[in-house]
């Protein structure tokens, strides 16, 4: 990004106003994130930098708030993150199947009404998210369903199905539909050409699909807040509850938790795409 | 060449055009047959609870139920006067069914929403109606309470014997229908829906100009950058992106508080005093400035890999032909960026419209957004049917801006980074 030694002035200063505007946007983005580490660590109660925490003494840092979060008396956070994973889980595999299933049938050039069924698959990323609680709620209220982990998980099945119809889809434009016919002519019977060529193929799309739908279903709190009872409680909804009523350190020590999760899930997805990417032979350019 | 005769065959006989119309319907039902298990998922709790939500939003049938004959005795009575002794009694054999069915508290609740203070006055009418003697039930229910010798109150319980309304539509938008049956505000100091429409609308709109603004610069810098810098830079974009919203909410609850980093950053450099630190969150400061950080990846992605498929040798062409820098931008890159800018002003647009649980949080009484006012509704009022028909309309408002993009634009797939 070095400037030709020939630039006028004027552009000079320009280019540099606007490196330090992308410099502050940046800022912007990532420090907030930077700003949970160092007080989950607090030996105070307090969500300020304590006199001690700025002199680096090491007394005013402590893990008490970890320790509260796992071994806390009357914790909540243990259960919350039994059945985040749970739900989560079941909500990613059911999106994932559905999915991928209907992505396969939407990337057949002889699927009729494509528009109209594209539009009604990722209907639920669309409309927003309090119009579906709403709409969610009625319908498991209706069939019993309320206040159970099924009823959520079904809830979170909505919500994360389109982005794994969005991905799949997207990896399948590209794909070469010769490989399938050339297994089909060697004698092979479609359900093994699926597993055998299609799914290695498309496994990058699916599984990145899958960590959208599970980053969605365990971040998910509109639906839950209306669905969930005690039983129910996910840690977003512990985290809501937590940030509404006492704003306690044990909330930033389940935040700290919660971002080395992201990042591991960023790493993963980045892997991936780049992975995928590489299979079906697209150069991006450097 | 005649068609009739000169047909050809299949091997089985079959005319190959038959033979080949088959072949399509069989490849039709069987990626039709693909889709359906999700379709059918959908149509059943989605598509349809969502129908279900117009229909609640109309429907009044429950109040109508509940006293049939008094409305039966009303269809005579003009609503100018107090009713007749007829309606009362029918009011009172009703209310007498509800009260042994122990159903009369839904009664009051609804009754409630029609016309503040009617609660009261049910419940007082329950007490005393024990002690009721035969006959002359008018006297004596208006000897129970003043407010029941109000005509208003008659009139209010008139209006809901249609067994569907719009008049949660209606109210919805400050408006009611008033005893003459003509369509008018409601008085200025309670017109609380309308405010936060406007306000939903303005802060969806000044978030998306805001996140346009700081997503342009970084979004060109992340596609021109070389592959090894600009990796780590997206980063920056794609950790915030993939990280709980509620962490993200709670780390500028914690910078935007008063004795917060961000205050003191402003003591520190002497724009404010120690004991004079502005007031940055429960308001609409905070829902902007956490509501822009928060969405600003959605508008940084789509512009991102619109970008990077922008040649630079057309820049290089633009400025060899005599454009300066800018003009060449102007003219020549920003034009090609276009169908990014429209989708990510779209996702952010629609993203920040619905927005709920950072306004909760973060914007106080001044800083919620109609979604609040729905949440609100459901968990609190459990007026549900005023709920659906303000869910509906912020729903209308999303597909029309969706239509009207569509129209401008052109939906091509919104990639997901």
């Amino acid at each position: 990004m070095a400037l030709p030694k020939y630039t006028e002035p004027h552009y000079r200063i320009w280019h540099y106003f606007y490196l330090t505007i992308c410099a502050f946007v940046f800022f912007f983005l990532i420090a907030p994130l930077f700003v949970i580490f160092p007080l989950s660590f607090n030996a105070e109660e307090f969500l300020v930098f304590s006199d001690g925490m700025k002199r680096l003494d090491p007394d005013a840092f402590s893990l008490r708030w970890y320790q509260d979060m796992v071994y806390g008396t009357k914790n909540p956070w243990g259960l919350a993150a039994k059945n985040s994973f749970i739900i989560a889980i079941f909500a990613t595999l059911g999106s994932v199947l559905l999915g991928t299933v209907a992505a396969l049938g939407l990337s057949s050039r002889h699927m009729p009404y494509k528009g109209i069924i594209m539009a009604t698959l990722i209907s639920p990323m669309i409309v927003p998210l309090i119009i579906s609680g709403v709409a969610i709620f009625f319908f498991m209220a209706k069939v019993g369903l309320a206040a159970t982990h099924t009823g959520i998980i079904l809830a979170h099945i909505i919500l994360g199905t389109p982005f794994v119809v969005i991905t799949v889809t997207a990896t399948l434009s590209g794909f070469d539909h010769s490989v399938t016919r050339a297994a089909s002519s060697l004698g092979s019977d479609p359900v093994n050409t699926f597993m055998k060529i299609t799914l290695p193929l498309i496994l990058p799309g699916v599984i990145s699909g899958g960590l959208f739908a599970f980053v969605t279903s365990f971040d998910e709190v509109v639906v839950v807040l209306f669905l969930a009872g005690l039983d129910n409680t996910t840690i977003p909804v512990q985290m809501w509850t937590g940030l509404r009523e006492q704003l306690s350190p044990t909330i930033l020590a389940v935040a700290t938790c919660l971002i080395v999760l992201s990042t591991l899930i960023l790493v993963t997805a980045e892997l991936l795409r780049r992975r995928s990417e590489r299979i079906r032979g697209i150069n991006r350019q450097t | 060449m005649s068609s009739k005769s000169q047909k050809i065959l299949t091997t089985d006989g079959i005319p190959l055009e038959e033979s080949l119309k088959k072949a399509e319907r069989k490849n039709k039902i069987k990626a039709f047959l693909l889709v359906a298990p999700l379709l059918l998922f959908l149509i059943i709790t989605y598509v349809f609870p969502i129908g279900d939500m117009l229909f609640r939003s109309v429907d009044d049938r429950m109040v109508t139920n509940m006293l049939p004959k008094t409305f039966k005795a009303m269809e005579e009575w003009d609503g100018k006067e107090l009713p007749e002794e007829e309606v009362f009694a029918a009011f009172y054999l009703d209310y007498k069914k509800l009260v042994e069915e122990k159903t009369f508290g839904k009664l009051a609740t609804q009754l409630n929403f029609e016309k503040n203070g009617f609660k009261s006055i049910l419940k007082k009418l329950k007490r005393k109606m024990k002690k009721f003697e035969e006959g002359n039930y008018k006297e004596q229910i208006m000897g129970v309470h003043k407010r029941w010798a109000n005509v208003e109150y008659w009139r209010a319980l008139k209006r809901r014997t249609p067994s569907y309304s719009y008049s949660k539509y209606l109210k919805g938008v400050d408006m009611y229908e008033n005893e003459d049956g003509k369509i008018v505000q409601v008085p200025e100091d309670r017109r609380v829906h309308k405010i936060l429409w406007v306000r939903t609308i303005e802060v969806a709109f000044f978030v998306t100009v805001l996140c346009f603004l700081m997503a342009y610069p970084i979004a060109h810098l992340l596609a021109t950058l070389p592959m090894k810098y600009s990796n780590l830079l997206m980063i920056c974009v794609l950790l915030p992106f993939w990280t709980s919203l509620l962490v993200r909410t709670a780390s500028w609850m914690i910078l935007l508080q008063q004795q917060g980093i961000v205050n003191d950053f402003f003591v520190w450099v002497g724009l404010v005093t120690d004991d004079n630190r502005p007031e940055m969150m429960y308001n609409k400061t905070g829902t902007y400035v956490a509501m822009t950080q928060i969405l600003l990846p959605f508008m940084v992605l789509p512009l991102y890999s619109v970008m990077k498929t922008i040649s630079p040798s057309l820049m290089r062409a633009g400025k060899s032909l005599g454009g300066t820098p800018f003009v060449a931008f102007w003219k020549v890159y920003f034009p090609l960026t276009i169908p990014g800018i429209g989708a990510g002003c779209l996702l952010v647009f629609i993203l920040a419209i619905g927005y709920y649980i950072t306004p909760a949080l973060v914007g106080g009484a001044s800083g919620t957004l109609i979604s609040n006012q729905i949440a609100y509704h459901m968990k609190s009022t459990l007026d549900w049917s005023f709920a659906s028909a303000m869910g509906l309309m912020l729903l209308t408002g999303v597909l029309a801006i969706y239509w009207i993009y569509n129209k401008l634009v052109g939906v091509d797939n919104i990639k997901l980074g």
